[in-house]
């Protein structure tokens, strides 16, 4: 087997045998949602209004959260030196640690969406769209921040830093996602924002494994 | 001169708030910057100095042990 | 071809550039002291009242420098973080210290400025356009930078961590501006911005012209006088700073 899928199994692995961290970065989206309303109050035509805007904002946050745990377990226990020392393309074994990431991470919050979506009373059409964004969104997320994960590899307080290196980052995401079901809701049609997130999806999914890459050699010699 | 007094000056028409609180705004943080800076390099040199003159020293005592 | 790389990379070693932005900061100074009150002189006492915006425009004197600085001084970083990493100098890192500082003080004085200009304008304290948002992302960039780097304690693994965040940071800087007015242009009706108004007068443009100058010319000094601080702590274990510390007439 080749080591990239070596590294993908691993990594799913190791994080379905440690559930309650995956789920919580679901929970926190179902919270993070179910406090808005509580916070704004239940008109049904504001929540319809800021649901765009509420379900990403809820949905990078919990992606962002679950970045600490990409890189700090193999960092602990040396694995990740093992990777950067290997004739394996560090780029490549990042991408699959991104992937098995992703997968566990992100993933659980596209599929949940849609129950979210309904507090929200978004409509059908509407809802379709935001999974869409979120299915092109989390894993642009998650290639964002890994490279923030990779630069505060053990640093002091690296889970706020994190936040705040990154966040600036997301808000391209976050503008062209929202604002692509606020134009479905609006009967523009959201083609444009989708093509564009694809289009930094795969920019991202090129350059991100390899700045992340730059930044773990930085962080370990 | 495009001002018949000072206190047309300082008024500014009427918007004496704001451009003044831009312009000394400004001021203070450009001003501050500078003496952050003069500071933080005299408290360096100073420090380093320090130790500089305690590494001689002990480096003296050394030898007045050796000889 | 090799002489002039051999005085470029001459100036690359500490030591060699300790003694050069000694001599040149005070230059730049007196230069941009010098500038900046012509601007203001010119911006304060010359120029005429707007005729939309009377006394009030004039906050751009300070505010149009500090943005444009804003920028500058980062694309200034990402350049020496791309030198940094392809060549690996210890004075890039430096210089990337240096002037991150100023920078951050410049995007805080632009969202500052562009409050109080603002409020008489347009009534309220923040207008979510497209400038004043990239604005403050460009901020919230500055303390990323500033806040990694202080948190890593080895300064070489710091001073390249930093670079690389410089350098992601400024090649996402064009795509978040770009989106932001997207953003902007599709929530507001009537476009609010900062920088709209009259086309201005000569001498109006001459002032803000001069003092952008000068706030540039005040960012280099300051950060060849900050990063004299930097060498003498980094290098501070080498002879030429222990005889530079030295004081005189000691041994």
């Amino acid at each position: 087997m080749n080591p990239y899928m070596a590294v993908l199994r691993r990594d799913v692995s190791l994080a379905l045998r440690r559930k309650n961290e995956v789920m919580t970065s679901v929970f926190f989206f179902v919270v993070v949602a179910s406090l808005f309303p509580l916070g704004i109050g239940p008109e049904m035509n504001t929540l319809r209004l800021i649901a765009p805007g509420v379900l990403w904002v809820g949905a990078l946050l919990a992606s962002m959260l679950s970045l600490g745990r990409l890189f700090a377990g193999d960092h602990q226990d040396g694995t990740l030196e093992q990777m950067v020392l290997s004739s394996a393309s560090l780029p490549g074994l990042v991408g699959a640690k991104i992937l098995a990431h992703w997968l566990l991470s992100g993933l659980p919050l596209v599929l949940v969406s849609p129950v979210l979506a309904l507090q929200f009373d978004l409509d059908a059409q509407a809802i379709e769209v935001l999974m869409a964004t979120l299915l092109l969104g989390t894993p642009l997320l998650s290639l964002i921040g890994a490279v923030g994960a990779a630069l505060t590899l053990g640093v002091r307080g690296a889970d706020v830093l994190l936040s705040l290196l990154v966040l600036p980052l997301y808000v391209p995401a976050l503008v062209f996602g929202a604002g692509a079901v606020q134009a479905q809701t609006a009967g523009l049609g959201a083609s444009a924002h989708l093509s564009i997130l694809a289009a930094m999806l795969l920019v991202a999914a090129v350059f991100s494994p390899w700045a992340c890459a730059s930044a773990l050699r930085i962080a370990l010699e | 001169m495009i001002w018949n007094s000072a206190s047309e000056f300082w008024a500014m028409g009427g918007y004496g708030l704001y451009v003044w609180g831009s312009f000394g705004v400004t001021a203070l943080l450009m001003g501050g910057e500078v003496i952050l800076a003069a500071r933080r390099h005299r408290h360096i040199r100073e420090s380093l100095q320090m130790q500089a003159t305690t590494i001689d020293s002990d480096q003296d005592t050394a030898q007045d042990w050796q000889a | 071809m090799t002489q002039h790389s051999n005085v470029l990379f001459r100036f690359a070693a500490p030591q060699a550039f300790y003694g050069l932005a000694g001599r040149l900061w005070p230059l730049f100074a007196a230069l941009a002291t010098a500038l900046g009150v012509w601007g203001l002189w010119m911006g304060m006492f010359v120029a005429p009242a707007d005729f939309q915006q009377g006394q009030a425009y004039r906050i751009i004197f300070v505010h149009v420098p500090a943005s444009w600085m804003s920028m500058i001084i980062y694309l200034a970083m990402a350049f020496w973080a791309l030198l940094g990493l392809t060549f690996n100098t210890r004075l890039s890192g430096m210089m990337n210290r240096a002037l991150a500082p100023t920078g951050a003080m410049f995007a805080f004085l632009s969202l500052w400025t562009g409050a109080l200009w603002g409020k008489p304008m347009w009534g309220t304290w923040w207008v979510w356009d497209a400038r004043l948002t990239s604005e403050l992302i460009l901020f919230f960039l500055y303390l990323g930078f500033m806040g990694l780097t202080a948190s890593i304690d080895d300064p070489r693994r710091a001073d390249k961590a930093g670079g690389l965040l410089a350098l992601v940071g400024a090649i996402n800087v064009p795509v978040i501006y770009f989106s932001v007015r997207w953003w902007n242009t599709l929530h507001q009706g009537a476009s609010v911005s900062v920088t709209q108004g009259s086309s201005m007068a000569q001498t109006m443009l001459w002032a803000m012209l001069l003092m952008a100058l000068a706030f540039w010319l005040y960012a280099i000094a300051i950060a060849l006088y900050r990063i004299r601080t930097l060498i003498l702590e980094r290098e501070k274990h080498t002879l030429w700073v222990e005889a530079e510390l030295r004081p005189e007439g000691s041994s």
